[in-house]
């Protein structure tokens, strides 16, 4: 018996519309085994393991489970045969305690039983060690405690196989490292895990084998101990890339913003930034790092006059007449966007700031400045001809220019986004998680992007989600943590593990400077 | 102090229907489905039992609780129906619910009217009413005598109709059912998150025509009340427009109690109060119309109050209002 695979894909393949998102893949997952699962963005790794998850039914091909032919038609079956998938976004009731969540839609018999619940999910906790307290709300948890509870959930109903969707693209390197050894124990206990990512070193660190998807087709599976970061970037890319991202040295940086005790307060009155102060120069890439929620929103917000500042300065100095400063606080937004001061901001759903979802291209590049064309009847020329300008310049694939931009890719829209950013020649450019679910190859477009705004002296502002990346793109970095300011680094000597440090570290001086 | 009694008796009579209709949208609204056709289904529920109970006595029915038991049930059935034609235009062809709610409010009003006057009109006495014997199990006390002629509480606990108690033990059955039963949990989970209800293998659809189908049956025993009963409406028999948004009023009190059952005991308490004090405590130089407004004021206020306190545990289901589409992502 232990010698059959957990879990064996056999030619399957999944098709929607005209597009071929699996294509006769063949994989297994052995019992016992960490296996991650590698490819760029639309590779067919998320939909693969989606049919395991019951989510979707293969159109061809066939699924085995413990070497007998299974079909997963729905989540239930997919219970049933002990297979458990944390999904990426996780579905959770706000309102409901852990507990609540991790037992429900169960069907068990007897009476409804809060405290044997919550004791078994303590021995669980216990068991792998989590940490986790089962009566607590999950509008009270931070994102790793979801997550937590989101494992449980399938350990609860008995998972021995665990698909995990990027589990780590939410969390520091400190709770990724605490992930890494729950799944180590979990492995010891004999179950079968699968992680979906695109994270080199995390494959790296925590895999056993490596199972590569390029377009849909299975590449290949090799052990990790036998592979290295750049042959798995060649696999899963299909080419060698170079790695590095270009960083020349800043050409006579100017200061352009000096941001002074910075504190803004949310809806609540509860200190989203407290005292953050730096500056940030022309022809320079200052990078903001934090994990997700930090005040990172909220302080591009206050600098384009989104945000209500409580106190603090925010001084700007315009490349043409670099000795004198002017106050941004208390402007309009309108005023601070015809300074030269211009957010590109993804949200987490992409498309919920700063683009239009059912207008094309033309009319998300009028929202900016429609009223520079005549207040009433705006002329829509300038408007289609930049349009027109982005799709050729950054290669937007779109039928037209009219077609409502929520029906192009990710990577599309947030290529319209910042490429309007870009077209109203700001002098002090903030975009904030532009490459936010793309590909590597869009990513490196738009990185391209900033460093060719760098090199025209604007000042760029680049927030971040991916700390190689911050460290490979921007000349400094700022880290925040929970508001405040907890170093400014350089971005050339910096180590991951230093920024991840301050990134956790809250209210301990600032010490870091530099080093 | 007995003008006190009399109003507090008096409020408890007035409650009950509001309870029976807070309770139905409750139960709807926690599913996520945002029913607004109360005030319809009222009408639905009132018109359709007291025609049933009118046929049985044309058919020479004499037996009061047979006439009961067949009102109560034509009642149910014909705002459970309401109901149901909520719960298919919505649930399963997505309709939106404020349009749909909207639209039974219209639909119950001109079908209780309607049958209401025509099938008055069509008897010799000019009215659809019933006998009163029926008329009486709506209106006397339950419990023995001893018990109702015990000072002040004899008055306030025991001198109320079997209707009164029923919607009572509804809430507290209610409570019971939301809070500590899986059915119940699974049931929020449909109103505040479909889908993840539905990834952790819950019918969705299934939970959501039970809870509003069922909501508006229980709205129905509201305007069944407020038809047979005289503390609240005229009392065994038709009268044009004898809801006179009672229903609106549940909406309302929906949000006011916090989409809790045990707290809407205490808010159409209050309610019913404020509904009737103009007869117990007038005040000369207030027309009399102004006590017509006070309950929605008090409704707006209080949504005020609510909005502004921001307790995240005091908020609507999250997807109130919305419909679920699986494939939809």
């Amino acid at each position: 018996m232990q010698s059959v695979n957990a879990v064996e894909l056999r030619n399957v393949t999944k098709t929607f519309g005209s597009v071929t998102a699996n294509n006769n893949v063949s994989l297994d997952i052995r019992r016992g085994e960490i296996l991650a699962l590698l490819g760029e963005n639309g590779s067919g790794k998320t939909t693969l393991m989606n049919m395991l998850a019951g989510i979707y039914f293969p159109d061809s091909g066939q699924i085995l489970v413990n070497g007998e032919e299974v079909a997963i038609r729905s989540p239930k079956d997919s219970f049933a045969l002990k297979i458990g998938m944390i999904h990426q976004h996780f579905k959770l009731v706000d309102v409901f305690t852990a507990a609540e969540n991790i037992v429900l839609g169960l069907k068990e018999e007897g009476k409804f039983d809060r405290k044997a619940i919550s004791r078994q999910i303590r021995e669980i906790s216990s068991r792998y060690g989590f940490d986790l307290d089962p009566d607590k709300k999950i509008y009270d948890m931070a994102v790793s405690e979801k997550q937590t509870v989101e494992i449980i959930k399938v350990l609860y109903r008995g998972a021995d196989i665990l698909i995990l969707d990027e589990p780590t693209a939410v969390l520091t390197p400190q709770e990724t490292e605490k992930l890494f050894a729950v799944l180590r124990n979990m492995k010891a206990d004999g179950k079968s895990i699968v992680i979906i990512t695109h994270k080199l070193t995390e494959v790296m660190a925590i895999s056993d084998r490596v199972s590569i998807l390029r377009k849909g087709e299975y590449i290949d599976t090799v052990d990790t101990q036998t592979t290295s970061p750049q042959a798995l970037t060649d696999m899963m890319v299909g080419r060698a890339v170079t790695l590095n991202i270009d960083r020349p040295l800043p050409e006579n940086p100017q200061r352009r913003l000096v941001v002074k005790n910075l504190t803004c307060l949310d809806g609540q009155g509860v200190k989203v930034l407290q005292d953050v102060s730096f500056s940030a120069m022309g022809g320079e890439i200052l990078g903001i790092a934090g994990i997700a929620g930090s005040g990172q929103k909220e302080l591009c917000e206050a600098i384009a006059g989104l945000h209500p500042v409580a106190s603090g300065q925010i001084l700007y100095s315009s490349p043409n007449d670099p000795d004198t400063v002017e106050p941004l606080v208390g402007r309009s937004p309108m005023e601070i966007r015809d300074m030269g001061i211009s957010l590109a901001f993804v949200p987490e759903d992409r498309l919920g700031m700063g683009l239009v979802g059912s207008m094309g291209m033309t009319g998300n590049m009028m929202l900016k400045s429609y009223d520079k064309s005549g207040r009433f009847f705006p002329t829509t020329k300038p408007f289609k001809d930049l349009a027109e300008n982005i799709r050729e310049e950054l290669g937007v694939v779109t039928p037209s220019i009219s077609t409502p931009v929520r029906k192009l890719s990710g990577g599309n829209v947030q290529k319209v986004l910042v490429g309007r950013e870009i077209a109203s020649a700001p002098s002090l450019l903030m975009a904030a998680y532009p490459v936010r679910g793309l590909d590597i190859n869009a990513s490196y477009t738009i990185y391209h992007l900033l460093n060719k705004q760098k090199a025209k002296g604007v000042a760029v502002i680049y927030v971040g989600e991916d700390l190689d990346v911050l460290l490979e793109l921007c000349d400094r970095i700022l880290v925040l943590c929970g508001g405040r300011v907890s170093g400014i680094v350089d971005g050339r000597t910096v180590t991951k593990e230093e920024i991840g440090l301050m990134m956790t570290r809250i209210g301990e001086g600032n010490g870091h400077d530099g080093t | 102090m007995d003008n006190l009694i009399n109003f507090l008796t008096a409020g408890i009579l007035a409650a009950a229907p509001l309870l029976f209709g807070v309770l139905g949208e409750i139960l709807a609204e926690r599913s996520g489905n945002l029913n607004l056709g109360v005030e319809g289904m009222m009408f639905m529920g009132g018109i359709a039992g007291i025609v049933g109970i009118y046929y049985y006595e044309k058919a020479g029915g004499t037996n009061p609780y047979v006439a009961l038991i067949i009102g109560l049930v034509c009642s149910l059935a014909c705002a459970g129906l309401g109901a149901l034609i909520f719960s298919v235009l919505t649930i399963t062809l997505r309709a939106n619910q404020n349009v749909t709610g909207l639209a039974l409010t219209m639909f119950g009003t001109g079908f209780g009217n309607y049958f209401g006057e025509a099938i008055g009109n069509a008897d010799p006495s000019g009215f659809l009413s019933v006998s009163t014997a029926v008329k009486g199990i709506f209106n006397s006390p339950v419990f023995p005598q001893p018990l109702v002629e015990l000072p002040i509480v004899g008055k306030l606990l025991f001198s109320h109709n079997f209707m009164v108690y029923l919607a009572v033990i509804l809430a507290v059955v209610m409570a019971f059912f939301l809070g500590r039963t899986r059915a119940g949990l699974n049931l929020r989970a449909v109103g505040e998150s479909p889908a993840t209800a539905d990834a952790a293998g819950i019918n969705v659809p299934k939970y959501r025509y039970l809870a509003t189908c069922l909501g508006g049956a229980m709205t129905g025993l509201g305007g069944l009340y407020l038809v047979m009963n005289a503390g609240a409406g005229v009392g065994g028999a038709w009268v044009h427009n004898c809801i006179s948004g009672y229903g609106w009023l549940a909406v309302a009190l929906v949000i006011f109690a916090v989409w809790s059952p045990k707290r809407a005991i205490l808010c159409s308490l209050i309610f019913g109060g404020l509904a009737c004090m103009r007869y117990y405590y007038p005040i000369s130089f207030i027309p009399s119309s102004i006590y017509d407004i006070v309950p929605y004021i008090v409704t707006a206020v209080v949504l005020v109050f609510v909005s502004l306190k921001h307790n995240r545990s005091n908020q609507p289901p999250e997807s109130l209002g919305l419909s679920y589409f699986r494939e939809e992502r």
